[in-house]
């Protein structure tokens, strides 16, 4: 079992003629995910990487029944590939691009009320069930299938804690980028929740960094929800006040945001906090060793 | 990106939204003919930086006679104003908006900002003008009114209304200030606005609902879209390192240490600062080289950080996603042949292509650090700047 994706799962590749998407969907065809189409207008009809193209979403999904797509379209138009695919029905929508303007998102949000597709993103790494199936630009190679969950606001902070556990021989059951824009699709809540539900997860890791107050709402969820132990780390503990870091969201403002006040979210959890990047798995081993499932995570 | 009051004033008046009137000068001499087109009796001489705070910090002078004038504008052109918003540094003073005086019967606060919560933009309010809106959030929340925009129909009058009321705006003056908050939420939404403050927004005596100060800050992912805006952008007013940054797309925020950072990601770069200062050693810079980056990209950012003279070493730490290895390692080689690389250089690589990187890396030639992880990499630094 898994969250989200499996085996199982159709993907279909939005701006799939473009460099970065060539690329990437390159990786995850040799990694073994079912990529049935891809997507660019005015080149349906066309193969991409072996893969059929198509001018339409609605098209796409016609003809090879994909479920779920992935976005690599440019940011001036990635709202609009988002759109598309709510459209389309399908189940997620995995948005990896980056700067897109984030009053386009509000009215992709408004737009999504109601409707069925679950959002990813935008600006994330995607999404990974080991060994199954890959969706986004994870390095595949340092993911194993496991039990424990990843969530995480950081792309390159995901494969560093992916990484570690990988090398103790903790695999991972799914890891979900949720992406560093202010708005986005799924949050912490959300992925967490599906975790919890999932018989195969057994612990989370939970990835957060400066701005906004996600990690803070997650932790009392965590506090009132979670069966499962959930490991955390926060990024830009060294950051200074009024300068944004790189992600649309992560900026401390008006003294509101900071590192510090989401560890003390988490930890009044009853969260472990790592206290570099370092030590994520580390911890991760620490807790799941006291709740006595280590055994049952550790799968090579 | 923000913009100088001025400017924002500008832009107000296109929508039009009340403002005072007033005219931008560069030195003393504009100041005054300023004042005599302006033709009031009292004018106000306000210096022009990307901060708030400039009243409590002296940049904000009232004039009763064009000697005035003149003397407020040699003095504040070419000082250095310190607010609690500009650091101990402080910004100088390079433009002055000459504004008529106004007859203020009473301040109050509004601000248009994305709130993350609920997704949506939100108006913010409050009776309790010209004072920093968050030390009021914090003193005295119940006096802030909030209405969540929903981006369908926009601002609607009803909520503008609602809001007018709340803040106890007089009741024969609430059209206007109806008028005036439908204006800025619609220059806020075309201009791809981030935050829009209005403090204070002041009734006059003889009746007017207007702006006295504006601040803007733009959503740096849409301005391809808005041309006009971009062309507001004061370069004075940013660290230089930054603007060479923005060039190449490359995120760059200089900080106060010595141990230069190029990494992947805006989280692994936020951590890898945070990693270095866990072990001791103090950051030079936050840089995200992003995830498209070329060769080329990286050789600038590696020139970026070598221009500042407080580098006595450099950490690149890259975990490559949709970032491969070996551009990296390219970049990296490039860029230390042609500036002569004389501090010493700790690299770590993991990720996409990481082999055909450490490779490249390896026959360079380059006396190069590698190190295992990011904590060994950061210690290695740490150790090595001393």
């Amino acid at each position: 079992m898994s969250v989200y994706i499996n085996k199982d799962t159709k993907v279909l590749v939005q701006g799939i003629t473009g460099s970065t998407a060539l690329f990437h969907t390159k990786q995850m065809l040799e990694y073994g995910t079912k990529i049935v189409a891809g997507v660019t207008p005015g080149k349906g009809g066309t193969e991409a990487e072996g893969v059929p193209v198509f001018n339409t979403v609605e098209e796409a999904v016609k003809a090879t029944g994909a479920n779920v797509s992935v976005i690599y379209v440019p940011a001036p138009f990635a709202a609009d590939a988002i759109l598309e695919a709510v459209d389309a029905d399908l189940d997620m929508a995995i948005c990896i691009t980056e700067h897109i303007p984030v009053l386009d998102m509000v009215k992709v949000k408004r737009y999504m009320e109601g409707k069925k597709t679950r959002l990813v993103g935008p600006n994330c790494p995607g999404v990974i069930t080991p060994e199954e199936c890959k969706i986004g630009i994870m390095p595949g190679y340092i993911h194993k299938k496991g039990h424990v969950g990843v969530v995480s606001r950081s792309g390159t902070l995901t494969y560093e804690a992916v990484h570690q556990l990988s090398q103790e021989g903790i695999g991972q059951s799914t890891a979900v980028g949720i992406g560093g824009d202010p708005v986005n699709g799924t949050d912490f809540i959300d992925a967490l929740s599906a975790f919890n539900e999932d018989p195969d997860t057994y612990a989370v890791v939970m990835i957060g960094e400066i701005g906004g107050t996600a990690e803070e709402e997650a932790a009392e969820w965590i506090k009132a929800n979670m069966t499962k132990p959930v490991v955390g780390f926060i990024g830009g503990q060294t950051a200074p006040e009024g300068k944004r870091m790189g992600h649309a969201g992560a900026i401390i403002s008006g003294g509101k945001g900071t590192a510090a006040e989401k560890i003390k979210a988490m930890n009044a959890a009853g969260m472990e906090v790592a206290a570099t990047p370092s030590v994520i798995g580390e911890t991760l081993i620490k807790v799941i060793k006291e709740k006595g499932l280590y055994d049952q995570c550790k799968t090579h | 990106m923000n913009i100088h009051e001025y400017q924002g004033k500008q832009l107000l008046r296109q929508y039009g939204v009340a403002v005072s009137s007033g005219l931008v000068a560069f030195s003393p001499e504009e100041a005054v003919k300023a004042a005599k087109e302006l033709g009031t009796d009292v004018v106000v001489v306000k210096a022009q930086i990307h901060a708030g705070g400039r009243g409590k910090a002296g940049g904000v002078k009232i004039a009763k006679n064009l000697d005035e004038v003149r003397t407020y504008a040699k003095e504040l052109l070419g000082k250095v104003l310190v607010t609690h918003q500009t650091g101990p540094e402080g910004k100088e003073i390079k433009r002055l908006l000459v504004e008529e005086g106004c007859d203020i019967k009473k301040e109050y606060y509004l601000g248009l900002v994305l709130d993350r919560a609920t997704s949506r933009v939100t108006l913010m309010g409050s009776e309790e003008g010209g004072m920093d809106i968050e030390e009021v959030a914090e003193a005295t929340p119940e006096k802030i009114f909030k209405e969540v925009i929903d981006p369908v129909v926009g601002l609607t009058g009803f909520q503008a209304r609602r809001m007018a009321f709340n803040m106890n705006i007089p009741a024969n003056l609430v059209n206007k200030a109806v008028k005036f908050m439908l204006g800025l939420y619609q220059v806020f939404v075309d201009k791809d606005a981030a935050i829009v403050e209005i403090n204070p927004l002041v009734v006059t005596g003889g009746g007017d609902v207007m702006a006295l100060d504006a601040k803007f800050n733009f959503d740096a992912n849409a301005l391809y879209r808005h041309k006009d805006i971009l062309e507001l952008r004061d370069y004075d007013e940013e660290d230089a390192k930054e603007i060479e940054a923005s060039k190449y797309d490359l995120s760059y925020i200089s900080l106060d240490g010595n141990i230069g950072c190029m990494v992947n990601g805006a989280g692994l770069a936020m951590a890898t600062m945070d990693t270095i200062s866990y072990y001791g050693g103090s950051p030079a810079n936050f840089l995200d080289v992003g995830g498209g980056a070329t060769a080329e990209k990286v050789t600038e950012a590696f020139k970026i950080i070598l221009s500042d003279k407080n580098v006595k070493g450099i950490f690149v730490n890259i975990f490559g996603g949709i970032m491969k290895c070996d551009v990296i390692a390219e970049g990296v080689i490039t860029a230390a042949k042609e500036v002569g690389l004389q501090v010493p250089l700790v690299v770590r690589l993991e990720g996409t292509n990481v082999e055909l990187g450490k490779k490249l890396l390896n026959e360079s030639g380059l006396n190069i650090i590698a190190a295992g992880s990011m904590a060994d990499g950061a210690q290695k630094i740490v150790e090595l700047v001393g």
